[in-house]
């Protein structure tokens, strides 16, 4: 299966690097030359344009001049207005990322171990049960976050069963809340989180957790010695895949949030940009994004051990 | 001490007892169950609502009709925002297969300074969130006084998916013995030769994988595009536009047509796949000498 | 012979990184023999070969092929052919299709035809339309042998081929190669570090031990009279001793050792006077028991007790424990059917001198 294969992160990379041993690389132009075209585009329409938001996000405006017209400028005052005014969308976006980054280890890791562990042997069903893992990606995932609308909606089976089990007051809601916008977040980037983790726990050898009942651990201490180390890997893809797109998301609050109390960060850059032409708090707000990401990303790898995974 | 001799004893009985039942086998397999509940339901709904007699909004079932199926280009834009995801994901696909390819050989098969760089270059796009990604074109193409349009939405998402054809290429390449390529070589191929019919044969179904990964990035990209399309419109951005005035049962037909047809690609590789194994496993079992 | 050799090799020397692999390799290898290069693993045979293959460019030293400079030339125009450890078969391709694919590179217009014949030289031909996945590891060994031989080229190289096959298929194997060696009259370069292997095939030995060629000859001659420890050691097992040469006359060597007197010829060591390292095989010592006293003309170093008898069927092996000359050991053909001493007995070892050979002391190995 290949296309889930490719799904998985870069951490399947690491695998092969064996028969990198055997015959030492191969020097010369011709690798560069394979690597220019390449490097020039991911330069030209990665590299540079980054560059460019820096410098947009210390645009001033033009005095005197219409709304959207900027200058050139140094002002670093633009990222102190920025966080100033929109620090809880920031600081919201990160909490609902790792919310829904939890929720989805929590829901995918399970999904991930019977498919790779239980279901061990029995290929069709392994195959039966990856396909259905990534059939989401194959609606877009629009017209999924919408469905989910349609699922929470007040008048519909979820919320009225809720309801009469007392789980929600008479005239509490799903639609409109954080909950849905977290659910929608979780869901959207599960296969994500899935698939990796299924491909680490796929290389686990079950010898290993036999080993671990032979040595008198009980199953709940072989999952926590044995099993969830070695699929540290696929963990932590699995997680950086989910927390990076979550963050910076804006379908789904925009789709099953609230105006007021779940905007993310996300609707925030895209207002800026496009109904009040604020580029430099835009462009400000995406470096600030963008670098907390870095930052979060290199403490959580350094701390989990697995830096080989960049 | 008595000698050791061989005994030849029955099988030991009861030995084979079955292990108990217990409840917390269950309990994992039970807990997936509900997870797969939890993925497909919004699939089941989209797939549902395109039979939906939906008259205006097709937010409420109001109704089992095949009018949708019928007449897919019934609304106005469905299928022209169809038609333009096609285009842009064909090409997109196309573009960022060919670079990926050949930077994940460079990278994998070739030593040459700046190696940390360019994998730092490859690995940044895919840890940096779309909305940056698409502010940060969108200022570059603002700053240059690019027109915005189906170009500029080609170009984002070739750049997005460069980095995605690069890893899964490079697994590819990764496990590829490096002594076929020299095999090749020994055998009087000529480097260009032996890329043709070793090296690149052997790395199709990776390239293949890459680009499929590609393609379905590309069809179902909705914040990149957002932001560097201007008036363009593609299929995900054309539902989400349409969400707030109520989004064409049409849209959903589109919908699950394409995921039928992925499902079909995905089912029939492993179908095709299993098979292929299943003849390799009987022709190696086979004895030698019974072969015609 | 007016003919160049096959295969030569000057100064050849290859570093990677400052860590030199090669370290000046000088070899002429004429044409129609069949050549091993034997050493542990690391030792630079892999890279000697793949230097003559064209995989590898040598840092010094040049290499020629039937007369002409080859060190510049790209592996796929030299006239060579590697049959390589991992066979390489192309695994996309058919048996026929690997087998034709170096005759369709060089445009042969009979290709097909001379990939059959070669497919029928190690008698896989009824296999031509399998992939190389639905073989087993003997049949794709002869396979890619196959896709070598039919280029029928100056020098074939054989990098360990035999390496991933179990005993008794490899035993087989070793008979196959001689005979196509045989048949085809091809000049072969063997890389191994299986001594029996070596030995029972080549009929040139080179043995190789940290980048340089420590000795090189026909097998017997190398087993018979080793020039330094590491071939002593490596090639067969010697029972090796430190002593002194303190008399030469007569083509004779004497030698103190630990307060014994033993011998050897002057032709058969490496040294002439000061430390010496005087060695013997295992099968050409016997035991002798205490009073019984030693043929004329041997060596005997002793008293010692016997530590352990291990009986592997067609010899006894002995450990004798001669005290601060160490552990040696003993093997005995098994003619008269039952041991002839126990542990615990008291030996002492006797050799005839004209099998006693002299090595220039060398720390490292002698332990």
């Amino acid at each position: 299966m290949s296309l889930t294969m490719a799904l998985v992160s870069p951490a399947q990379g690491a695998d092969g690097g064996a028969s990198e041993e055997v015959a030492a690389r191969r020097r010369g132009r011709t690798g560069v030359g394979l690597l220019l075209p390449g490097a020039i585009y991911l330069v030209a329409f990665f590299a540079v344009p980054v560059l460019a938001l820096l410098a947009t996000s210390l645009y001033a405006p033009v005095p005197g001049g219409d709304v959207g017209q900027y200058l050139p400028a140094l002002r670093w005052e633009n990222y102190a207005a920025a966080l100033g005014k929109f620090w809880p969308e920031l600081l919201r976006s990160f909490w609902f990322a790792l919310l829904a980054t939890v929720a989805a280890l929590v829901v995918g890791y399970p999904v991930a171990y019977v498919i790779a562990v239980r279901a061990r042997g029995h290929r069709l069903l392994q195959g039966v049960l990856l396909v259905l893992v990534v059939a989401p990606f194959f609606t877009s995932f629009i017209l999924r976050t919408i469905a989910w609308k349609q699922v929470l909606a007040d008048d519909a089976f979820v919320v009225a069963s809720l309801r009469w089990l007392h789980v929600l007051p008479d005239d509490g809601r799903l639609t409109a809340t954080a909950f849905a916008v977290v659910a929608g977040l979780a869901y959207n980037f599960l296969p994500f989180m899935i698939l990796p983790v299924y491909a680490s726990l796929e290389r686990l050898d079950v010898r290993m957790i036999e080993a671990g009942g032979d040595l008198y651990a009980g199953p709940f201490t072989t999952f926590r010695t044995v099993t969830l180390p070695l699929s540290m890997p696929g963990v932590v893809s699995g997680t950086l895949l989910t927390f990076i797109p979550a963050a910076g998301d804006y379908v789904s609050a925009s789709l099953l949030g609230n105006p007021t109390t779940t905007t993310m960060i996300g609707q925030v850059i895209d207002s800026r940009f496009f109904r009040v032409l604020d580029y430099p708090t835009a462009a400000a707000l995406s470096v600030v994004l963008m670098v907390v990401i870095a930052l979060l990303v290199t403490a959580y790898v350094r701390r989990t051990g697995t830096e080989d995974l960049l | 001490m008595s000698p050791v001799r061989l005994r030849t004893a029955p099988e030991i009985p009861g030995h084979r007892s079955p292990r108990r039942w217990r409840l917390a086998d269950a309990v994992v397999p039970a807990f997936a169950g509900l997870a797969f509940l939890y993925l497909l339901v919004p699939v089941a709904y989209t797939v549902a609502f395109s039979f939906n007699d939906a008259g205006k909004s097709n937010l409420v079932w109001r109704g089992f009709t095949w009018d949708n199926w019928a007449n897919p280009c019934g609304a106005p834009q469905v299928c022209k925002a169809f038609a333009n995801s096609l285009q842009v994901g064909l090409l997109s696909t196309l573009v960022a297969t060919v670079l990926g390819t050949l930077v994940a050989i460079a990278l994998v098969r070739y030593r040459f300074r700046g190696r940390a760089l360019a994998n730092l270059l490859v690995f940044l796009p895919m840890s940096t969130p779309e909305v940056v990604l698409g502010a940060a074109l969108l200022a570059q193409f603002l700053t240059l006084r690019v027109p915005l349009g189906f170009w500029t939405v080609v170009i984002a998402h070739v750049m997005f998916n460069v980095s995605f054809v690069v890893v899964t290429v490079k697994a590819r390449v990764q496990s590829m013995d490096p002594r076929l390529e020299e095999a090749a070589a020994d055998l009087y191929a000529t480097p260009w030769q032996a890329f043709w019919r070793v090296t690149f044969p052997l790395l199709l179904p990776g390239i293949l994988a890459a680009a499929l990964l590609a393609f379905s990035l590309s069809f179902d990209d909705f914040i990149v595009t957002s932001f560097n399309s201007g008036p363009y419109t593609t299929f995900p951005k054309f539902v989400y536009v349409s969400a707030t005035r109520g989004i064409p049962p049409q849209a959903n037909v589109i919908g699950t047509a394409m995921f039928v047809l992925a499902l079909a690609v995905v089912v029939g590789a492993q179908v095709v796949t299993a098979a292929r194994r299943r003849a390799t496993r009987t022709a190696a079992a086979r004895p030698e000498g019974s072969a015609p | 012979m007016t003919a160049a050799p096959a295969l030569e090799l000057w100064g050849v020397r290859k570093e990677f990184g400052g860590q030199v692999a090669v370290d000046g390799v000088d070899l002429e290898v004429p044409e129609g023999s069949f050549f091993a290069l034997l050493g542990p693993s690391g030792c630079g045979k892999t890279t000697t070969l793949r230097m003559v293959a064209g995989l590898e460019q040598p840092t010094a030293g040049a290499v020629s092929i039937g007369g002409r400079d080859v060190t510049g030339t790209p592996a796929h125009r030299r006239p060579v052919n590697t049959v390589f450890q991992s066979y390489a078969l192309f695994p996309h391709l058919s048996v026929l299709q690997n087998v034709e694919f170096g005759l369709r590179r060089q445009r042969v217009p009979d290709a097909r035809a001379r990939a059959l014949a070669g497919l029928q030289t190690v008698r896989l031909a009824h296999l031509a339309d399998r992939r190389p996945a639905q073989l087993s590891g003997g049949q794709q060994q002869r396979i890619a042998l196959a896709r070598a031989i039919v280029n029928n080229p100056s020098v074939l190289l054989l990098d360990e081929p035999l390496g991933a096959l179990d005993l008794a298929l490899r035993r087989a194997m070793q008979l196959e190669l001689k005979r196509i060696q045989a048949e085809a009259g091809l000049t072969f370069v063997h890389v191994t570090h299986d001594q029996e292997e070596a030995m029972t095939m080549a009929d040139t030995v080179a043995v190789m031990n940290a980048g340089r060629i420590e000795q090189l000859g026909p097998p017997a001659e190398l087993y018979e009279l080793p020039r330094t420890p590491f071939v002593a050691t490596f090639l067969g097992r010697s029972n090796l001793v430190a002593g002194t040469v303190v008399e030469g006359s007569g083509g004779v060597l004497g030698v103190e050792v630990a307060g014994a007197r033993l011998q050897v010829p002057a032709d058969r060591s490496a040294v002439s006077d000061g430390p010496v390292l005087l060695g013997v095989r295992p099968e050409k010592v016997r035991l002798s028991a205490q009073g019984e006293p030693p043929p004329s003309g041997s060596n005997v170093l002793g008293p010692g007790t016997v530590t352990d008898v291990s009986f592997t069927g067609v010899s006894t092996a002995y450990q004798v424990d001669l005290g601060a000359l160490g552990v040696h050991e003993v093997f005995a053909q098994n003619t008269t059917g039952a041991p002839t001493s126990r542990p615990g007995d008291t030996v002492h070892l006797a050799w005839d001198v004209d099998f006693t050979f002299g090595l220039v002391p060398d720390a490292a190995a002698a332990s």
